[in-house]
């Protein structure tokens, strides 16, 4: 066995989010880590990488124990990890990135035609082909990932671990990072890949390990289990087939939301938009052809420059966030680490925070109240949190999704939008949060949801605007809504639906 | 209640020990004797002497609550004693005195605010320039000499008594009481603390973050104004060059004894006026023991370390895992042997 | 060597174009960060005014650099002498010589320089442990005989004055057995400190009952100290005696209300002496000495205090 742990028991306050678990990794495998959102995968992670200390059991390394302290010592001892938030400085070069902390010296002085060079050969064998010399920040994420992976392959060399790595990745890009992952498996790595997306997840391992509430429940070979009978170990139970009937839109325009010319020089080329009542957009792209740019100027974050918007009772004012937010809008960011959560403040503060902000300073809401509030979405969403009080960071990658999710639900918004909405979700929360949209969209809630995810797309949108390079392109309604549709939109401009039927 | 008293529970053990320790050279430190219509005593002292850095630990707290920081405390202090003299001096009043260099302080926070929440000006930067030029400023106003005044109604806030108590203690805690509740009564508090440990998500959640920082820099030049009243008022004239000097530094010291990160977020202003307590119970521990002037700072800094290494979160823990490690690596034959029970629940298919 | 004709020629050359004339001299002041330095500034412009001086006035802000710029204008505008108060005492060589090769003589006020002395004509400047043995003499012959425990209000640790304000008293009162400093802290050379340091002299020394004089080494903390002692029910200047060193027109306050006994003054008029050495000078060549030093006067209850402080108050304290 290339890595081990016996019996690795790590506990929190509240939360036992290690529950003596035994896992093996070989050498030369991809071996898949799967559970719930809080079921502890990251959590083991970051003990084999020294992050957190154990509370109990052993980590054994080709069968001698280890006692990492620090991510530094787990690389030197073999172990190098890749976090789905890139860890890298992006204002430095590729191969500043790659080298920092042993680039050649001489004299003190980085030699950095020498450094160069290695990076180059560091790179090479990773089928991409990029100027060393640029800044890291001049690269795509699935580009960024890879060097992260080179810098951990070359600074580790035995154990690789992905947490979460396509997350933000498109198709293209996600097959790209595959070829790379298989090639290392070729080279005789021990590779750990955590993801919420079962078809990469068949796609690519070897080998799956279930975790569920802490616990080891199953380790077997990726050929011998079905989808279906992976997520009934993942839950515990099966998963409630969905009732996707979609409701339809009140298209009488009485209440419509009407967009027109709106836009933002740079980011996102003036477009309309007409929001009715209890209607569903979906919106589709490739990464940074201008999805989250046209998001952030419908929600006045970075308000349009150009256009009117209006409802039925005239001009709607979207100078900034709280401007649209008393206008009823609301928008759960793609980035919720930097956008979304306040990792400090409690999950009940977090929940009740915008709706405490719309009411202004001066009018808190009632503790009692906000306890409520709290438990309520706590139940509804399915949120893994010991209490309420609980720290939002301290929450795993998908209960803090939920958190925000509630946040805007809780002001009862008339126009939501969706950034992304179940990335990082496991597979019954991704369920439970179509529902959701499925009721509130019921009870007339307008919503706009942004995804990379076409199947999620073509399952809650009652039409879906495809961007392209900072311009919408085209808009599927009806029947054209299907994911094939909807990528050959994406791909080609001569290939828009009517152009092919 | 309890979660306040959990709170504070290491900066009151803090308090007593340091009260201990000067007990040690001034065993009658508790004797509190009651003269002239007024409370003679050591802690009587430590409070009144106090006030200052408690008031401004107080606009602090907040201030560093939203990841800033105010350089310029001890300067608005001095440019607000200053324009209380001038205008006793100008023949004005008590009341008018109060109000314009209440004013005074306000001003100073606006103009900190507007740097910092409009111009985006880091803090620390854009409260250094009125660090500079505030002493310049209040010396305008006082002419570059001593301001010196005689109205007793404005010395009694300086060294007065209510009660047998200072006057500059009935103020600090009254201040601090009251911006308590304004901030745990209200939402502000809450508010703060969000754009105090993420500014930008707390903008897109619809929080004014910029009127509210305004609003923390003012309230951070109110402190000051008072504290500069009450310095001015202490010795019955306004001393441009030195009113406030240095304070600002202990203001923050006090913050961070007090258990606030630097780094924004969750605040607590009584932990900040306890740890302003703790400072001044040191200070005039150090004056009362009768050391050679030179140990000052040093006793100071020594104990102000001892304070911080043992209030680190990271501290306690680390040694505890550190001791831990060892004996794992000694024990390890026998751990080995415990790692079957959870076997059963494998589903090896 | 070459300096020192460079001097002589000064000399001659002054001496031929010279006395009679209505003179022009440059006084470099480091800023006015105290009353004092303030008053100084007074007491400079009022003594040319009375001599028919033309003074050309430079406030350096506290800045050595802006005092070397306005040395060098100085020296361009051709005036007849230069006052320095320097703000340091290094880094003045290379100005110093650009003054002498144009002859013009420089007068040092208050504070003195590490350059070498043949580079100005003279420095005019109070001996501060003077100052001090001048305080402690007057407590000695105060308590006659009686036994007498002090506090001291130091100034700011390591300083000069501090320094030597401390050597000075303790000189005073070397002969006086009765005499015994019992308690000596830092007041910073502030009001606020001084009366902070008091009030916990005070609380040590039961309540104040235990001291019976006060040693300060300003008047700025010595008034402070007093309000310390009057808010502690005490009398001061007759319960604990205080004596303080500066002048400055706030203790003639004091002292005219029996509140402060003693007082040793730092004249501001350095200017005096300086214009008086360069007359001289002027008039016939006359070196004079390389130091010379004001009057530390002792003024006490008995010296018109409230006269004094009417003359005072003006002056920019
Ligand atoms: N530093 C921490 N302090 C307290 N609790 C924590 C901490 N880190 C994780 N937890 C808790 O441990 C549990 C497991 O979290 P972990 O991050 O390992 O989940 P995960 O399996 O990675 O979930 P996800 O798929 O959502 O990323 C969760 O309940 C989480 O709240
Ligand atoms: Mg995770």
């Amino acid at each position: 066995m290339l890595l081990s742990t016996r019996d690795l028991t790590k506990t929190f306050p509240g939360t036992r989010a290690l529950d003596a678990v035994s896992f093996d990794l070989k050498a030369g495998e991809v071996h898949a880590l799967l559970g719930e959102n809080g079921a502890g995968k990251s959590t083991l992670i970051k003990c084999l990488t020294g992050a957190y200390r154990r509370d109990s059991g052993d980590i054994l390394f080709e069968g001698q124990p280890i006692f990492p302290q620090s991510t530094l010592e787990a690389q030197a001892i073999g172990i190098g990890t890749v976090y789905q938030e890139v860890n890298l400085l992006p204002n430095l070069t590729v191969a500043e990135n790659l080298t920092l902390g042993h680039q050649p010296r001489r004299l003190g002085m980085i030699r950095s035609r020498a450094m160069n060079a290695q990076a180059d050969e560091m790179l090479s064998g990773y089928g991409i082909d990029i100027d060393v010399r640029r800044t890291l920040d001049q690269y795509s994420v699935a580009v960024q990932q890879i060097v992260a992976i080179a810098r951990a392959v070359h600074l580790s060399g035995r154990v690789l671990i992905l947490d979460e790595p396509t997350a933000s990745l498109d198709a293209r890009e996600v097959q790209m990072l595959f070829d790379v992952v298989r090639d290392l498996r070729a080279r005789g790595l021990g590779i750990i890949f955590i993801s919420h997306f079962l078809d990469q997840v068949f796609e690519i391992s070897d080998r799956l390990t279930i975790l569920r509430n802490g616990r080891h429940i199953a380790t077997c070979p990726a050929a011998e289990v079905d989808r279906m009978q992976l997520i009934t170990l993942m839950l515990g139970h099966e998963l409630q087939q969905e009732t996707a009937t979609r409701a339809r839109p009140v298209a009488d325009g009485k209440d419509a939301i009407r967009f027109s010319g709106v836009g933002r020089r740079g980011r996102i080329a003036p477009f309309d938009l007409t929001v009715h009542k209890g209607e569903v957009i979906g919106m589709a792209g490739l990464l940074g052809s201008g999805r989250t740019e046209s998001a952030e100027v419908l929600f006045g974050a970075a308000p349009s420059d150009s256009g009117t918007v209006e409802d039925s009772d005239g001009p709607v004012d979207l100078r900034n966030p709280r401007a649209a937010i008393a206008a009823g809008f609301a928008f759960a960011p793609e980035d919720r680490k930097t956008d979304g959560i306040i990792a400090e403040l409690s999950v009940r503060e977090n929940i009740i925070l915008a709706l405490q902000a719309r009411r202004g300073w001066s009018r808190p809401i009632p503790q009692a109240e906000q306890i409520r509030m709290a438990d309520d979405y706590i139940a509804r969403l399915d949120i893994r949190t010991p209490d309420a009080e609980k720290p939002v960071g301290l929450l795993s990658g998908g209960n803090q999704q939920k958190v925000i999710l509630a946040r805007w639900l809780a002001t009862n918004p008339r126009f939501l939008i969706l950034d992304e909405p179940t990335r990082g979700i496991d597979v019954g929360a991704h369920a439970e949060i179509l529902r959701l949209i499925e009721d509130v969209v019921a009870q007339g809630m307008s919503i706009l949801v942004i995804s990379s995810e076409l199947d999620e797309l073509v399952a809650v949108s009652h039409r879906v605007i495809v961007v392209r390079d900072r311009q919408h392109v085209s808009q599927l309604t009806g029947e054209d809504v299907t994911t094939d549709t909807i990528v050959r939109a994406i791909a080609a401009p001569d290939l828009t639906p009517e152009a092919t039927t | 209640m309890t979660t306040v008293l959990r709170r504070v529970a290491p900066q009151l053990l803090t308090l007593v020990a340091v009260i201990m320790l000067v007990s040690i050279y001034f065993p009658s430190f508790w004797q509190i004797v009651y003269v002239n219509e007024r409370l003679v005593g050591i802690p009587i002292d430590v409070i009144k002497r106090g006030a200052p850095v408690a008031l401004l630990a107080i606009g602090m707290t907040l201030v560093i609550a939203t990841r800033g920081i105010d350089l310029s405390v001890g300067a608005v202090m001095a440019i607000c004693g200053a324009s209380a003299a001038w205008s006793i001096d100008q023949g004005f009043g008590l009341w008018a005195a109060l109000g314009i260099a209440l004013v005074a302080g306000l001003i100073c926070g606006l103009w900190n605010g507007l740097l910092v929440a409009v111009f985006d000006i880091q803090p620390i930067v854009a409260t250094l320039i009125l660090m500079v030029a505030g002493r310049g400023i209040a010396q305008l106003i006082t002419g570059g000499t001593i301001l010196t005044f005689d109205n007793d109604a404005f010395s009694y806030l300086g060294s007065g008594t209510l009660l047998g108590v200072p006057v500059p203690a009935v103020i600090w805690v009254l201040t601090g009481i009251g911006f308590g509740l304004l901030v745990r009564r209200t939402a502000l508090g809450l508010l703060v603390e969000s754009i105090g440990v993420n500014l930008r998500a707390s903008t897109l959640t619809g929080i004014n973050s910029r009127v509210l920082l305004i609003a923390v820099y003012m309230g951070s030049g109110f402190c000051a104004a008072l504290a500069g009243i009450i310095a001015t008022a202490d010795i019955r004239g306004a001393d441009a060059n030195n009113a406030g000097l240095w304070l600002e530094l202990d203001a923050i010291l006090a913050v961070v004894i007090g258990g606030n990160s630097l780094l924004g977020g969750r605040f607590s202003i009584l932990a900040s006026i306890l740890g302003a307590m703790i400072i001044q119970t040191i200070n005039t521990g150090i004056l009362l023991a009768g050391f050679p002037s030179e140990f000052n700072l040093v006793i100071k800094a020594v104990l102000v370390i001892i304070i911080l290494v043992l209030q680190s979160p990271r501290v306690l823990p680390q040694l505890a895992y550190l001791w831990r490690g060892r004996r794992d690596r000694s024990q390890r034959p026998k751990q080995s042997q415990t790692s079957q029970q959870n076997a059963g629940t494998e589903t090896k298919t | 060597m070459l300096k020192r004709t460079l001097m002589a020629s000064v000399a001659v050359f002054t001496f031929a174009a010279g006395a009679g004339h209505a003179q022009t001299i440059g006084f470099s002041q480091i800023g006015s960060e105290s009353g004092w330095r303030a008053a100084e500034t007074t007491v400079t412009m009022q003594e040319a005014e009375n001599r028919g001086i033309d003074l050309r006035f430079s406030d350096a802000q506290q800045r050595q650099e802006n005092q070397i710029a306005a040395l060098r204008s100085f020296i361009a505008q051709g005036v007849d002498a230069i006052l320095l108060a320097p703000v340091v005492a290094t880094g003045w060589d290379s100005v110093l010589e650009e003054a002498a090769e144009a002859e013009i003589p420089v007068v040092l006020l208050d504070r003195m320089v590490d350059s070498d002395p043949d580079l100005y004509l003279t420095a005019v400047g109070s001996d501060l442990v003077h100052e001090g043995r001048v305080a402690g003499e007057w407590l000695v012959e105060a308590v006659d005989g009686a036994d007498c425990r002090v506090v001291e209000l130091q100034g700011t640790t390591g300083s000069s004055p501090a320094i030597d304000r401390k050597n000075g008293f303790e000189q005073g009162i070397a002969g006086a057995d009765n005499i015994e400093i019992v308690r000596s802290q830092t007041g910073d050379f502030t009001r606020t400190r001084g009366k902070e340091v008091m009030e916990s002299f005070l609380q040590a020394e039961n309540g104040g009952a235990d001291i019976c004089a006060l040693y300060a080494h300003n008047d700025d903390m010595a008034v402070g100290a007093i309000q310390a002692i009057k808010e502690a029910g005490l009398n001061p200047g007759q319960d604990i005696l205080v004596v303080s060193i500066d002048a400055v027109p706030d203790i003639f306050q004091a002292l005219a209300a029996g509140e402060a006994n003693a007082t040793v003054e730092l004249t501001p008029n350095m200017a005096g002496p300086a214009f008086d050495a360069l007359e001289a000078y002027f008039a016939d060549g006359t070196m004079p000495e390389k130091f010379i030093q004001t009057e530390s006067r002792l003024y006490t209850q008995a010296d018109d205090p409230a006269g004094e402080y009417e003359a005072r108050k003006d002056l920019g304290y």
